[in-house]
């Protein structure tokens, strides 16, 4: 039976099924279990937002609390992986993957590849991405595009809890490194999810909603924003069709470029900054593939080329918004018609 | 004064809300006949015609493309020339979408029952002396039924199930024959208590009523079977195979699209729907285990539908002419006596393709 429950359940709900259904799955990261067996609110508390909340009751030990060393069960959790095990490792940040940079680009992504094969690194990194939180420019950074630029490794970031669920399953049971990404202004958002447990494929794109005008590619918390923008043009005539990225590696170019061919438009949302981003990504690669199909340039909203701001009212400029989607779309379906 | 029919958002299946108009299909001043196709509607899990219930003159055209609609809502009025403009607008004005109570009834409409440690969720709706058993097909679901409930649900208490290891029933099949699936719906009855049953069966969900039939016969009064499998050897493999097997959106789309003639049906959500339950851990293997049990060598395994004696239990078979999942030519297989209904160019999900004619004909033989 579905239920609507929250992204934050969702995620809680994937980790307690997988480390039902296998053993070989643990939990690692800063607090996740949090002070267990303490008195008064510091017992379990379950992770900085309580994602990984009552976990520990039901599988004890295989949730572990590292000491506050990103470098070090960041290196355990990979080296975890290549001896058999399924880490989900807790990165809380993904603003921290810096000082754990070797293991994940140099070490994780490349075993598959350097030893022909024969070793796998099914390790999952859940981190949290993305503005909006009051966290200042060192715990608010979109940095999705860091890792999607690195070949062996698989990038995830969903929009809803229903793929957030399914992903993060996806993510666990995958034998590749997997950066799943986790927008922290999403935690709280409803969905309608199954109980029983599901995964959706890894590069593999979802249409959340059908129009002929302009396509709007975006992921995470871009998707409600593009959605948004697009109930606004629908008003004024303009159908958009909206794509959720969902992965932004492996990523499913197919779906864009199927789209863009019955739109002739595309504009690309992205939370991070533009230079090297997904948007940029995107944009080439539908350049490059399907520049025939394009009735005028293609667009980008993104935030601006500068750290994220910790003053309110500039942070809230900083993230791009419906009203900016709206805005390009006009101006591109205008220039093309 | 000749009367003012109102035209209005329809409710199609248990859980249906609001409805998007899509495209109208008729203009103001139109002479319109009952069955006519009036507006394109979309939900969140169908997309649809209304289709005009009364004769007369479009005198006024409320629904607005793009526009969404309450269930109930206001789509536009049907009157005689006799009727003046003024009575219409007073009409339009004064027109109130019902609701309160009856959506309080319609949410409880969705129930869960054991039966013999499996979970099943049905639907229940209407009410009436008789009770008529809605049994979907091959990795359908009650949502299948969603333009018949309603429909049906005038004059008959309708129940309609999720088999095991379908919809939001439990994943977990208690056999993969059509016997031991009729011997299942036969202990779902029991602990209903539903008593004799009229039992309307799609597809696989067909066979399942005709062995129900044929085994229980003091539990089946009458039978309508449409596009049922169970009345000859031939079945399209390749879709019990695409369905079962099928990963990505695009792949499923494309084996979707074998069940309608009118591929406006096969629409995102739908897909979306079905993607989500055939992603659901074990799903696959299951629909597997299904597919070799109601078959052998490719073809289908049992056909219970002959052994039907429609002199002992009324029997309507029904099927849509362009069926690309189990033939249409089938349907001249029927025991004599049963009547047999083939709707020109309609699909394999004919129940959904042409639920106009399929309700009045349905209707009619279980009131018979």
């Amino acid at each position: 039976m579905a239920r609507t429950i929250t992204m934050r359940q969702a995620i809680n709900e994937a980790l307690d099924q997988e480390m039902t259904r296998d053993p070989s799955v643990i939990c690692m990261g800063e607090d996740i279990v949090g002070g267990a067996g303490s008195p008064g609110e510091d017992d379990a508390w379950g992770g900085v937002l309580g994602v990984t909340k009552g976990l520990y009751a039901k599988h004890g030990d295989r949730l572990l609390d590292t000491p506050l060393s990103e470098s070090a069960y960041i290196g355990a959790a990979i080296g975890a992986a290549t001896c058999g095990l399924r880490p989900v490792a807790e990165l809380m940040f993904i603003d921290f993957m810096g000082v754990c940079f070797d293991q994940i680009y140099n070490q994780a992504a490349k075993f598959r590849y350097m030893f022909g094969g024969k070793a796998v690194t099914p390790v999952t990194i859940r981190a949290m991405v993305g503005a909006g939180l009051r966290a200042a420019a060192q715990h608010s950074q979109m940095l999705t595009p860091v890792f999607t630029h690195i070949p062996g490794l698989k990038v995830v970031c969903p929009s809803t809890p229903y793929d957030t669920k399914g992903l993060l399953i996806g993510s666990i049971r995958d034998d590749d490194p997997v950066i799943f990404c986790e927008h922290k202004a999403m935690y709280d958002m409803e969905g309608e999810v199954p109980e029983t447990s599901y995964s959706i494929p890894l590069g593999e794109a979802n249409v959340v909603r059908e129009g002929g005008d302009c396509t709007i590619v975006a992921y995470g918390l871009m998707v409600h924003k593009a959605t948004e923008a697009a109930e606004t043009l629908a008003s004024e005539g303009v159908e958009c069709e909206v794509v959720d990225l969902r992965s932004l590696s492996p990523l499913d170019l197919d779906t864009v470029i199927e789209s863009v061919e019955g739109t002739g438009h595309l504009v690309c949302v992205d939370e991070a900054n533009p230079r090297c981003s997904i948007a940029a990504d995107v944009s080439a690669q539908v350049a490059q593939h399907a520049f025939g199909s394009l009735r005028a340039p293609i667009a980008m909203v993104t935030a601006p080329h500068t750290p994220v701001p910790f003053a309110p009212g500039l942070e809230d400029a900083y993230i791009p918004d419906a009203a900016r989607v709206a805005k390009a779309v006009r101006s591109t379906v205008a220039t093309g018609a | 004064m000749a009367p003012i029919v109102p035209i209005v958002m329809p409710k199609w299946g248990l859980s249906m809300k609001e409805g998007q108009v899509v495209e109208v299909l008729v203009a103001e001043g139109d002479q319109l006949a009952v069955g006519d196709d009036l507006i394109e509607v979309d939900t969140d899990k169908i997309s649809g015609i209304v289709e005009a219930t009364a004769a007369g003159m479009l005198r006024r055209l409320v629904a607005e493309v793009g526009r969404t609609y309450p269930v109930k809502g206001l789509l536009g009025v049907v009157a005689d020339e006799s009727v003046g403009d003024d009575d219409i607008d007073a009409f339009v004005a004064g027109y109130a979408v019902p609701s309160a109570a009856e959506d309080e009834a319609e949410a409880s409409a969705y129930h869960t029952i054991d039966v013999d440690g499996i979970m099943v969720r049905y639907g229940r709706l209407g009410g009436g002396e008789r009770t008529v058993l809605l049994i979907h097909g091959y990795g359908g679901d009650l949502d299948n039924w969603l333009f018949t409930t309603t429909a049906l649900a005038e004059g008959f208490d309708v129940v309609a199930l999720d088999l095991p290891g379908h919809g939001q029933s439990a994943i977990f099949l208690p056999g993969e024959t059509v016997a031991d699936l009729a011997r299942f719906v036969e202990r779902f009855c029991e602990v209903l208590a539903l008593g004799r049953v009229d039992v309307v069966g799609h597809s696989l969900g067909g066979a399942i009523a005709a062995r129900l039939a044929i085994d229980h016969p003091d539990r089946v009064e009458r039978l309508a079977l449409i596009a049922p499998v169970g009345l000859g050897p031939e079945i399209n493999t390749g879709y019990l195979d695409g369905f079962a097997s099928a990963r990505s959106r695009r792949d499923l789309k494309a084996v979707l699209a074998e069940l309608y003639t009118d591929q406006t049906h096969v629409s995102r959500e739908m897909v979306d729907q079905v993607l989500r339950y055939i992603r659901l851990d074990g799903v696959p293997q299951l629909l597997a285990r299904l597919r070799a049990g109601i078959t052998a060598d490719d073809v289908q395994a049992d056909q219970p539908v002959l052994d039907l004696d429609p002199a002992q239990v009324p029997l309507l078979v029904m099927w849509g002419s362009a069926d690309r999942v189990v033939p249409a030519a089938h349907a001249a297989a029927a025991p004599a006596g049963a009547e047999v209904v083939v709707l020109e160019g309609g699909g394999h999900m004919v129940q959904i393709e042409r639920p106009g004619q399929v309700n009045a004909t349905l209707a009619r033989h279980l009131r018979r």
